[in-house]
Order: structure tokens, then C-alpha cells, then sequence
């Protein structure tokens, strides 16, 4: 370890492996600390990526994709089940294994990584953050650098320590658990998706089908819901109904800040990226892709700003997030309110409507056209998003 | 005689948390730490609003209301 550093990456994950990366490209010297003893684990996500996402960062690899998926399935309450093919290829991942290569891929460019290291504290001078404190190895220790990196996921303390308000409506939180279950007769193209009040509540329930007959099979649940029932009690139901003997692999917890970015992503001499500045599309709760860019964004202006010793460069990230994918997250933050309003009777009668419709014409934007059909504001934001892309 | 304080009335039930960090992700107060597999609340900081417990996936967390003698 160097005494001083550009940039200091607080988090491993696949937000802060791109942000040491594109830092780093840009000349920056970079040290990611992560506070678990493996990057990659323990895995806190369903693993869906749509292959366009990832391609932007990395070459798909059989080595870290478990399935490969062209079908949705929306099941509603009644069970009316719905299935669209997808417009896009999307993988479920071995996250354990992808968020390995994207460690690896900032380290072949000069990155250090350091694990175990659990960051507590940020070093301030004048007014702007210019360091960390951090426990390794059972001591303390302090870190300086011109900018800092906070890339650390959902609880997302290191924002606060530099006044960037963080914390997440608890009615937005989707608090998730997952299991892995292995003899799962389902088919292995598939993401399925159930919807309603005894399942899923203000969410909803996915099976995701990964390699050889096992598949991760989890929901989330707002703090709003997980008040008078837990997301546990949820998916235990759902269990001893569909697959009561199922073997299970792993189960996880797990939380998806399901909102809209935060107001503000950057501070002096600090930004934040992925989870820690939400992010997530809040639609569909999917952060690993959303993350990669917040951190390529943000990686890459970091990288400039000390390239060209403009420390207020690092402010333009805010606009460059929002234009790239924040003001879309506006969008998709709306349709999921609505859709979050739903009756299972709603719901029901929508399968039902949308299982008339000949397969070659189901998109994902017509679905939500025909579910929000009168909500006509929305549907502007329907076309926007889905229609036109 | 007669001062406030304010009691600390979250509990963390042992051996059931899985350090997902829902909890620290809500929390108004930034009084949860949460380190590798250690997690633990500042009673200083803490002002009991019980939104960790709501959050929380698997129901580490439980608001002990408090007795009428304490």
C-alpha cells in the first residue's frame, strides 16, 4: 500500500470495480477497499442482467453466466399466466464469479484491492473530504487521497459522513430475501415474475432459473408492507405452497433501494456510485447494469478531474448520472407507484386481457400500456421508456 | 431523579442476522453499524423509531416496548 492515493474506491462490487477501472484508464492512481473477505460474496441479488447491459463492460463468458433467457412469465394472482418473449437477450449470472472478473479487470489496469478492509470514517480538510479512516487487520488506520469513492451498497454510511443525506425511506426499501433451490422443474429460458397481495405485496415474487435445475426464488417487500409481515414470512408461504421439499443451496437477505437517485451524487472531494447513490431502476429493482454505469460515469470524471487538477470537475457527475440514466429512473419511478397501486383484481383481469393478445405483438411496453390505460399521463412515459427507448 | 433518558428499546436477536444492511440503508440516525458479520446500535444515537425493524427481511430486529416500572 502507497501512503497517499488519487482516488480511494470504498466497496468492490461491480459499481466500485467500474469506477477504479475507468479512474484508473484515465491515469489516476486507485485502491478499492472492501469490507468483506471475498469480492464477489456473499452474493445479495437475483443475478438478472439483460446482455446488452453488460456488454458495455464486458465480454459474456460461459464462466460466469448460469442461463441464458429470452421469455418472461407474469403470473397474476389467480394465477393467469402470462408469457412475452423478451426484446432483449438477458443472462442470470454467478455473481460470485462476474464480480470477480470486474475486480480483476480494474486490477489489470494498476488497481489495488485491498478485502477485509472495513472503512469507518473519512479524513476532512478544509471543508473537503481528502481520505478514510479504516480497520484492517484489527487496527486502525488512515488513507489519504484527492477524491473519494463511496461505492458502499445499500447501507450506504460513507455519503453521510461527508453531509450527503443517504438514508432511504423505509417505504422505499425493498427489503428481499432469496433462496436457491435446486430440483426446480421450470423452464430454463424463463424469468417468471407473480404478482399480488398474498404473494407479494407492493413487489413481487421471481424465480429466476440458473443452471442445472436450480433457480433463485426470492421477493421483496417495502418497509411499508414488512411492518405487519416480513418478506420471510412471504417467501415461506410461497414455498410450502409450490415447492415445499425443495432442496435449498443458499438463502439471503437483502436489500434494493427502490427509488429515485439521490438529489445530490457528489460533494467536494467526494461521489457516490451504484446502491450508495440509488442507482437502481426502481421499476424492476435491477441495480447491477445501473451500477456499472453510475460507476463508469462517475470513475471516468474522477479520473479527468485529477488528470487535469480541477478538483470542481467532479461536480459535473450529478448531470452527466442524470442525463445518461437518472431522469429515466423519474419515469420508471412513476409507473412503479402506479403499479404498485394495483388490486389483484386489476391485475387478474389484465392477464386475462393481455393473454388474448397474439404472441408476436406482447411486448413489455404494450403490457404497461394496456395496464395503465387510464393513467394517460403515464402512458407518454410508457412510450418514452419502452416505445421509442 | 426526574431525567429523561432516553432508553435504548431495539434489540438485535442473536445468531439470525445476515449483515444485508437493510437496516443501516433506513436508519434516519446513521446509529447502526454494520461490519463484516458484526452488527451492533449506537444507544446514543439511536431515538427508537423502529424503522430498522420494519426493514429488516428476516426479523433480526425487534422493538421491546418498554415497562411501565422502567
Amino acid at each position: 500500500m502507497q501512503k497517499k492515493y488519487d482516488v480511494i474506491v470504498v466497496g468492490g462490487g461491480p459499481a466500485g470495480s467500474m469506477a477504479a477501472r475507468f479512474a484508473a484508464e484515465q491515469g489516476a492512481t486507485v485502491i478499492i477497499l472492501e469490507k468483506d473477505r471475498d469480492i464477489g460474496y456473499p452474493v445479495r441479488c437475483g443475478e438478472a442482467v439483460s446482455k446488452v447491459g453488460i456488454e458495455e463492460f464486458i465480454e459474456p463468458d460461459e464462466k460466469f453466466i448460469s442461463t441464458t433467457i429470452d421469455k418472461f412469465s407474469m403470473i397474476a394472482p389467480d394465477g393467469t399466466e402470462v408469457v412475452l418473449p423478451s426484446e432483449q437477450i438477458v443472462y442470470i449470472l454467478e455473481r460470485r464469479i462476474f464480480d470477480f472478473e470486474l475486480a480483476k479487470q480494474a486490477a489489470n489496469r494498476g488497481v489495488e484491492i485491498i478485502t477485509r478492509a472495513y472503512v469507518n470514517g473519512l479524513l476532512f480538510e478544509e471543508g473537503k473530504v481528502c481520505g478514510v479512516k479504516f480497520e484492517y487487520k484489527g487496527e486502525q488506520h488512515e488513507l489519504k487521497s484527492k477524491v473519494v469513492i463511496a461505492a458502499d451498497g445499500v447501507e450506504s454510511r460513507v455519503g453521510r459522513w461527508a453531509g450527503i443525506k443517504t438514508h432511504i425511506d423505509f417505504r422505499e426499501m425493498e427489503s428481499c430475501v432469496q433462496v436457491t433451490a435446486s430440483n426446480i422443474d421450470i423452464n430454463t429460458n424463463t424469468l417468471y415474475f407473480y404478482f399480488g397481495k398474498e404473494i407479494a405485496p407492493e413487489g413481487y415474487l421471481w424465480i429466476f432459473p440458473k443452471y442445472n435445475k436450480s433457480a433463485n426464488i426470492g421477493l421483496g417487500v417495502s418497509g411499508e408492507i414488512g411492518r405487519k409481515r416480513s418478506a420471510q414470512k412471504y417467501l415461506d408461504h410461497f414455498m410450502d405452497k409450490h415447492y415445499p421439499n425443495a432442496p435449498i443451496l443458499t438463502q439471503i437477505a437483502g436489500g434494493v433501494p427502490s427509488s429515485i437517485t439521490l438529489d445530490k451524487i457528489s460533494a467536494p472531494g467526494i461521489i457516490l456510485v451504484g446502491d450508495a447513490a440509488r442507482q437502481v431502476n426502481p421499476l424492476s429493482g435491477g441495480g447491477i447494469v445501473s451500477g456499472m454505469i453510475g460507476g463508469k460515469i462517475g470513475g471516468t470524471i474522477v479520473g479527468e478531474a485529477i488528470i487535469k487538477n480541477d478538483s470542481n470537475h467532479i461536480l459535473t457527475y450529478d448531470k452527466a448520472w442524470r442525463d445518461r440514466l437518472g431522469r429515466r429512473h423519474e419515469v420508471f419511478d412513476r409507473i412503479k407507484n402506479s403499479v404498485y397501486s394495483f388490486s389483484d383484481e386489476k391485475f387478474n383481469s389484465l392477464a386475462q386481457a393481455f393473454s388474448k393478445v397474439p404472441i408476436e405483438k406482447r411486448t413489455l411496453g404494450n403490457l404497461f400500456k394496456t395496464a395503465l390505460i387510464n393513467k394517460p399521463s403515464l402512458l407518454i412515459d410508457i412510450a418514452k421508456v419502452f416505445v421509442f427507448k | 431523579m426526574g431525567k429523561y433518558v432516553l432508553m435504548l428499546l431495539i434489540e438485535i436477536l442473536p445468531n439470525k442476522c445476515d449483515f444485508c444492511g437493510c437496516c443501516v440503508g433506513v436508519c434516519p440516525e446513521d446509529a447502526i453499524e454494520l461490519k463484516e458479520a458484526e452488527i451492533k446500535i449506537d444507544e446514543v444515537l439511536c431515538t427508537n423509531c423502529s424503522k430498522c425493524v420494519w426493514s429488516c427481511p428476516i426479523e433480526v430486529l425487534k422493538f421491546n416496548k418498554p415497562s411501565k416500572t422502567g
